[in-house]
């Protein structure tokens, strides 16, 4: 029975429409209303004709939009969330909140476009079905939209909702966009929707008029995402578009709406601002150099079944930290720390040597403690620890503080040098660059193919002068050049 | 019948199922069945993101007029959280971080729940106006009986179902749309109740929040009842049962989740539920006041912390600490810090790790600073 009453109030309806013309000097001094209730169908139908305008009229309606009947008898829900706030502009079948109960989580949408004018509940308040929600302010030409709303009421079915039955088929849009279409004489069959559910969105009408013209119609600046001054929705310049000259060359300049995004800086970035503003006190000086890896290439291609069968991965990295911490122990002041009024150094005894990581979480830098004392298995299978740690966001204090030394494998993501900044309150920082190969020429002259390292070392200047980080940097480097040197410092 | 016909013609769709038509076992044929009405759906997929993501889909962009879709999940260790949940209140994250379970928060309703390969998911997507959670029980029940007639399994008000009239096997969740609607529940068929008791079982002290809390039960699988069933049986009783309600062909279309060309949307879907923002940040706004006794060395001093937390971040904190165990400016430093911080103890480490890095370098205190940040970062 609600379907017959539907198919005969949309015929009238598209009665109107066609006699459009005639109602637009009479009637608008009869139109301001307000208050708007929503349950007297009869009452809509009968005044349909006064409701179809072309242009926009002064007052805004204020709408009452009820909280509908959920199912299962239910009467009262909780509001758990509200995704819009007084003073947004919603758009039909925006969500407006999420009420739940009894386990049932519901969103509730628009039926209107509009402006939310009231929220009558906060969170957690307890909402009454049947009585209202949010009050929407919508412009007049939109309460068209209403009275089939109110006719899909007691049929609660949205395949009814606004359809035009054309050669049997029933396509859906909402009353703005028929509007759009009816004006510029377009069948809405003849339209492909590429809407939820086959749709005819106001887009599909423009692009179907631009392929008929040839003529680019600029969009409206879609309403419902600018914020708007607290009023109805500007009616969309469609009437205007009407006079656009046909003949105009097809291309318009991109109009870029982008907008630029301010947060503030929050946790760990306000931490990172304290410590490399610490960083920046710390006079830098760089010193770089290329390692030959090809040996050292070898020497872990041996070495990796055997690892793997004791159950750890062995990458080059435990081999890199070892030899730094063979060099610390000839070079100790590259291993110390300055206090803040550089008073005094302490040199530390443990090789606490930091490995920066890059996390899902960004930078991270845990440490592997007392190298000194470990193997390069033990370094293999504690990095392997740290990175499953890492991963699974269980690294805890002791492995993120208490660095002595840090290495920085950037080249694992690219590069080849790099400007490590040292990390307080420690006084060196090394970065190493990824490994190419690389022709260069062996001993007897001859080109042969090499494995080639950058490292970029970066340390304080106020207790480190240049050739004692020379030094060093010629130590490891000759450590992983040759890596049976390493046997006969090894501790 | 020219309703149906409508949606038959639906560009859209046609658009989405053209790539589709091959193997009907293997893909996801067009829904628009002869006769009937409705299909029956299992999934390939044991990553629990991804099967709440094809629930998500199928609410968002299958018309159900007129159809009745049921849709067979199951999931390897998870723990699902309802939509309006607090997730510190209601599992142990810790233990979760430690045995690899993952989090999840569902969209729709309810209590928390643990998933692994024991469990059956069971989601009924109708017509909103055809929503009836009782009757999607009823059938359960009815399938069940008329495999085992001597298992006692019986619905209860809450929605529930219960084994022997005391040990709960079943818990309902819904979720309702704009015309779509699904009520999901799981069955415990062979879940490690054990693990399932500790995982769900919150060590957070002092939180005081508005969030939908969970209802304890004691629970039972349904093998412990009758050790000859299993999964497989259980899900095809299920089916055959559903088939005969609605009329349809016992023929189960298997769902894989990763396949874009068949639910296109569906991995930004799969990825926004994955998202720290959804899963943690969608808490409603709690707080958690607790006090722990701190020792180093031969002194001790009891700390009070008072966090409130909105949207899963840190919106006030309070540190209050003796003065002589720590100087009151760098609780004062650690607390203004932890604004806008997640509340997450990962995060929280790594931002109070670098800030002791600019902090005065006195062996004890560092050690203090760090006993205290462990214990701040426990709390979360």
């Amino acid at each position: 029975m609600a379907a017959v009453t539907v198919l005969r109030c949309s015929g009238r309806f598209m009665g109107r429409l066609i006699c459009a013309p005639q109602y637009r000097s009479c009637t608008r001094g009869r139109f301001i209303r307000s208050d708007y209730i929503l349950n007297k169908p009869s009452l809509k139908i009968g005044q349909q004709r006064r409701f179809f305008r072309n242009t926009p009229v002064a007052a805004g309606q204020v709408l009452q939009f009820k909280l509908s009947d959920i199912g299962e008898g239910i009467t009262e829900v909780t509001v758990k969330e509200w995704y819009v706030k007084e003073g947004d502009t919603v758009s039909q079948f925006d969500s407006i909140c999420e009420v739940q109960s009894d386990k049932a989580s519901v969103t509730i949408t628009s039926r209107y476009d509009g402006v939310i004018s009231k929220l009558y509940y906060n969170v957690d308040d307890t909402a009454i079905v049947g009585k209202p929600l949010v009050d929407i302010e919508t412009e007049a030409v939109k309460v068209g939209a209403l009275e089939e709303d109110v006719l899909e009421a007691p049929a609660v079915s949205h395949d009814e909702h606004t359809h035009q039955e054309i050669k049997g088929q029933k396509t859906m849009a909402t009353p703005a966009v028929r509007r759009l279409a009816m004006e510029n004489n377009i069948k809405l069959s003849e339209v492909v929707g590429t809407g939820r559910d086959g749709r005819i969105l106001k887009e599909d009408i423009l692009n179907y008029l631009s392929k008929q013209t040839g003529a680019i119609l600029p969009l409206s600046p879609t309403p419902e995402i600018v914020p708007p001054p607290p009023q109805a929705r500007t009616t969309p310049p469609q009437p205007k578009d009407k006079s656009l000259p046909v003949t105009k060359p097809a291309v318009t300049k991109p109009v870029f709406t982008g907008k630029d995004r301010t947060e503030p800086l929050k946790g760990f970035h306000k931490a990172m601002v304290k410590t490399m503003s610490a960083a920046l006190k710390i006079p830098h000086f760089g010193y770089c150099d290329e390692i030959d890896l090809t040996q050292l290439a070898q020497l872990r291609e041996e070495l990796k079944s055997m690892a793997e069968s004791r159950g750890v991965r062995l990458s080059y990295m435990p081999f890199f930290i070892k030899a730094a911490s063979l060099g610390l122990l000839h070079y100790p002041i590259l291993n110390a720390s300055l206090d803040d009024s550089c008073q005094n150094i302490t040199y530390k005894a443990s090789h606490n040597i930091g490995l920066a990581m890059d996390t899902q979480q960004g930078l991270i830098v845990p440490n592997v403690r007392n190298v000194q004392m470990l193997s390069i298995f033990d370094i293999a299978a504690e990095l392997n620890r740290l990175q499953t740690l890492g991963a699974t966001g269980q690294l805890g204090t002791n492995e993120l503080t208490g660095g002595t030394f840090t290495i920085s494998n950037i080249g694992s993501i690219g590069g080849t040098y790099a400007k490590p900044v040292i990390l307080p309150p420690e006084v060196a920082i090394g970065a190493l660059g990824k490994i190419q190969a690389l022709p260069r020429f062996n001993a007897k002259g001859e080109v042969v193919k090499a494995h080639i390292m950058n490292v970029s070392w970066s340390a304080d200047h106020r207790i480190i002068d240049g050739a004692t980080m020379c030094r060093f940097s010629n130590l490891w480097k000759s450590y992983l050049e040759n890596p049976a040197s390493m046997l006969m410092d090894l501790k | 019948m020219l309703i149906r016909r409508a949606f038959d013609i639906c560009v859209k769709k046609q658009h989405v199922f053209k790539s589709v038509v091959s193997s009907p076992h293997s893909t996801l044929s067009p829904l628009n069945l002869e006769g009937g009405g409705g299909a029956i759906l299992k999934s390939l997929s044991t990553n629990v993101y991804e099967n709440l993501a094809v629930e998500d889909w199928i609410h968002d962009n299958i018309d159900l007029q007129g159809k009745n879709i049921l849709f067979l999940w199951r999931n390897s260790s998870a723990v699902v959280i309802g939509r309006h949940q607090n997730p510190w209140q209601e599992c142990n994250l810790k233990l979760m971080r430690e045995h690899g379970i993952q989090l999840a928060r569902r969209r729709s309703g309810g209590g928390t729940v643990y998933h692994d390969m024991g469990n059956i998911n069971m989601t009924f997507f109708t017509n909103k106006k055809k929503y009836d959670r009782m009757k999607n029980l009823n059938m359960i029940t009815k399938s069940l009986n008329k495999l085992r007639p001597q298992m006692d399994v019986r619905p209860t008000e809450r929605l529930d179902l219960l084994l022997n009239g005391h040990f709960k096997v079943s818990g309902t969740a819904a979720k309702l749309g704009r015309t779509n609607a699904y009520h999901h529940c799981t069955l415990l068929c062979n879940s490690d109740r054990a693990l399932l008791s500790s995982v769900l079982k919150s060590p957070c002290q002092g939180l005081k929040s508005n969030a939908t809390p969970s209802v304890p039960s004691p629970v039972k699988n349904l093998l412990e009842e009758d050790p000859t069933l299993d999964c497989g049986i259980i899900m095809d009783s299920i089916v055959t049962e559903y088939t005969k309600q609605y009329g349809l062909d016992h023929h189960i279309i298997l769902i894989e989740p990763k396949d874009e060309a068949t639910l296109p949307g569906i991995s930004k879907m799969t990825q926004d539920l994955q998202t720290w923002e959804w899963v943690f940040g969608k808490t409603p706004k709690f707080s958690v006041s607790t006090s722990f006794k701190l020792g180093y060395k031969l002194s001790s001093a009891m700390v009070t912390l008072n966090i409130a937390v909105k949207n899963g971040t840190i919106d006030s904190c309070n540190i209050k600490l003796p003065q002589h165990w720590l100087p009151s400016e760098m609780c004062e430093h650690l607390a203004s810090h932890l604004i806008g911080n997640k509340f997450c103890p990962s995060e929280t480490t790594r931002l109070t790790s670098a800030l002791l890095r600019t902090c005065p370098q006195s062996e004890e205190l560092h050690h203090k600073w760090n006993i205290l940040c462990e214990n701040v970062a426990s709390v979360m």
